[in-house]
């Protein structure tokens, strides 16, 4: 399995990028598993920063001089660079957010609440972050609007069967996670994007997993938004982008006013702006978005395949070797899934597991993950749940398995 | 003096900790052998009632008063949660209730525990720390109107 890697990549080179892989955590070497909860970042985002600061930083979009000019022409160019990422149709469909909760928020909000009316219905999933369940919550049950759930099978996967079957005519949004955060399942988006468009209804995709492990082309999926996070994907926190089709924007109400947003002020009216600006209320986010570009590229750079490729090695490896672990139970078997594997250990809280892991310098996530209703359906608190990014090697998931083998052993 | 027996039991404590040279996994195996050594809780105390409020793990914890001393009983469902609970158990136990009530409880800091277990793991074990003075307070009350 060791040579199970994509042939293309120098794993030892990329590490190089990531500064904070060279630390040392409880005086161990640092492990990073932890990367469907945030990725580490590059030195060409991090130095996007500093740069930013140092260089160039000034509020865009209405300044003459000089410094405002080269600010927003390199916050325009990151909306560029996130166009061709997406591959959206046109730049103004890219809406520069705070992440994918402040996207689907806007959605609900700026969507939902124009056009949902009593007794309509949102279909989400059961696998569905927290973020992806509440703001339809709340608009549901300020609009009269009913939430309904698809189920998801016992390898965590949803079935187009069940999707097609609670898609009704009353179905005014279908919102449907890309890849799960707690399971690594990839959903049929584009299949699930035709039954919701055969019943008139939106399809929102929420790609916060999937931005750096899948191929995403907005106009091949035909979703009508999509919504994602930069952390995620090598850049920085606070930033994200939300995708949505020209025609549906346009009929959009906004819902933060403020600067940027308007076209024209008086105290009697106010005229808004075009898109994408009337969804970009204050001064955004500037440097970290000037970053995310630098992540795309570093993501490109390398090639989503190559990535793609090597996430996957990672993770038929981590089955493999997780699997002799005495009492594991695994989470998330899908056929299509992302470098996510979460499980259970008998006789193993996952809170003691995650500290002992963290003792031995190895970084993963234990709870619920913001996914409890899943979690109920399972039948369990939590799991334990290693991520694996193009830094990460088989010899760490080597080194992982033993751990957790040692950490078994203590509680026989 | 009794005060002195809990602070006797601290300084054990602060000396077992500091023979453990900082090294984050024995001080796990230390509280999880701890924990291990803790009566075992009946099952009829672990209600809802009895669940320690702002601790991430659940813990249980309920005190008698016997003779003007407290006695604890305690639980977690978490193994090392168990061991910081029980390091409590072990230091206040048959401890009088102003004692246990005005016991300076220097061994969190000496022993360096903000940093090894963690700032939300601090606060829960504090949630502990505070929950034993409430039933101190509780029962110095209880006795002060019944005398």
């Amino acid at each position: 399995m060791s040579t199970a890697v994509a042939p293309k990549l120098d794993i030892q080179k990329i590490r190089k990028d990531f500064p904070i892989l060279e630390q040392k955590v409880n005086g161990k070497p640092l492990i990073y598993f932890d990367n469907a909860a945030t990725t580490q970042k590059p030195k060409q985002v991090i130095d996007a920063i500093s740069e930013y600061y140092e260089g160039y930083n000034a509020n865009i979009h209405r300044g003459l001089h000089s410094l405002a000019e080269k600010a927003t022409t390199a916050f325009e160019d990151s909306r560029k660079v996130f166009h061709k990422f997406i591959n959206a149709a046109e730049v103004e469909e890219v809406i520069f957010t705070r992440g994918t909760t402040d996207g689907i928020n806007l959605i609900a909000n700026a969507y939902g609440r124009k056009f949902l009316q009593k007794g309509d219905e949102i279909l989400i999933t059961a696998m569905e972050h927290h973020s992806n369940i509440v703001p339809w919550q709340m608009i549901a049950e300020e609009k009269g609007a009913i939430l309904k759930v698809v189920p998801v099978n016992a390898k965590g996967e949803i079935s187009l069967d069940e999707v097609e079957k609670l898609i009704t005519d009353k179905t005014k949004i279908v919102s449907v996670v890309y890849a799960s955060n707690s399971l690594g399942t990839v959903n049929p988006v584009k299949e699930i994007a035709k039954l919701a468009h055969a019943k008139n209804a939106v399809m929102v995709v929420d790609g916060a997993q999937a931005s750096s492990h899948c191929k995403v082309d907005v106009q091949d999926l035909d979703c009508d938004f999509y919504a994602t996070s930069g952390h995620k994907m090598y850049g920085p926190t606070g930033c994200g982008i939300l995708y949505g089709k020209r025609a549906i924007l346009e009929e959009m109400t906004p819902y933060q006013g403020g600067g940027e947003m308007i076209n024209n002020v008086s105290f009697e009216k106010t005229t808004y702006n075009d898109i994408p600006y009337k969804f970009e209320a204050g001064t955004p986010n500037i440097a970290d978005v000037v970053a995310l570009k630098h992540a795309a590229e570093y993501i490109d750079s390398i090639g989503k395949d190559n990535i793609m490729a090597h996430e996957q090695a990672l993770t038929r490896n981590a089955h493999k070797r997780l699997s002799e672990v005495p009492g594991i139970h695994f989470y998330g078997t899908a056929e299509d899934k992302v470098s996510v594997v979460s499980f259970t250990i008998d006789n193993v809280h996952p809170y003691d597991a995650g500290m002992m892991l963290d003792a031995k310098g190895i970084a993963v996530r234990t709870g619920h993950h913001c996914t409890q209703p899943l979690m109920d359906h399972f039948g369990i608190e939590g799991t334990i749940r290693a991520s694996f990014s193009v830094y990460n090697t088989i010899e760490e998931i080597d080194f992982f398995a033993d751990s957790l083998k040692d950490i078994v052993a203590k509680f026989s | 003096m009794a005060d002195n027996t809990i602070n006797t039991k601290q300084d054990e404590i602060i000396e077992q900790f500091s023979m453990l040279d900082g090294d984050m996994e024995m001080m796990i195996g230390y509280l999880i052998e701890l924990g291990e050594k803790l009566p075992e809780m009946p099952e009829s105390l672990k209600t809802e009632d009895n669940i320690v409020k702002g601790c991430q793990s659940k813990v249980w914890l309920t005190a008698e008063e016997n003779d003007g001393k407290l006695h604890f009983q305690a639980d977690s469902n978490t193994a090392i949660t168990k061991g910081l609970v029980s390091l409590l158990v072990s230091i206040l136990n048959n401890g009088k209730i102003d004692e246990v009530l005005n016991a300076d409880l220097y061994f969190v800091h000496k022993i360096g525990m903000n940093r090894f277990i963690g700032t939300q793991r601090s606060n829960g074990f504090l949630s502990m720390i505070k929950q034993i003075k409430m039933y101190a307070l509780a029962y110095k009350t209880k006795l002060e109107n019944e005398a």
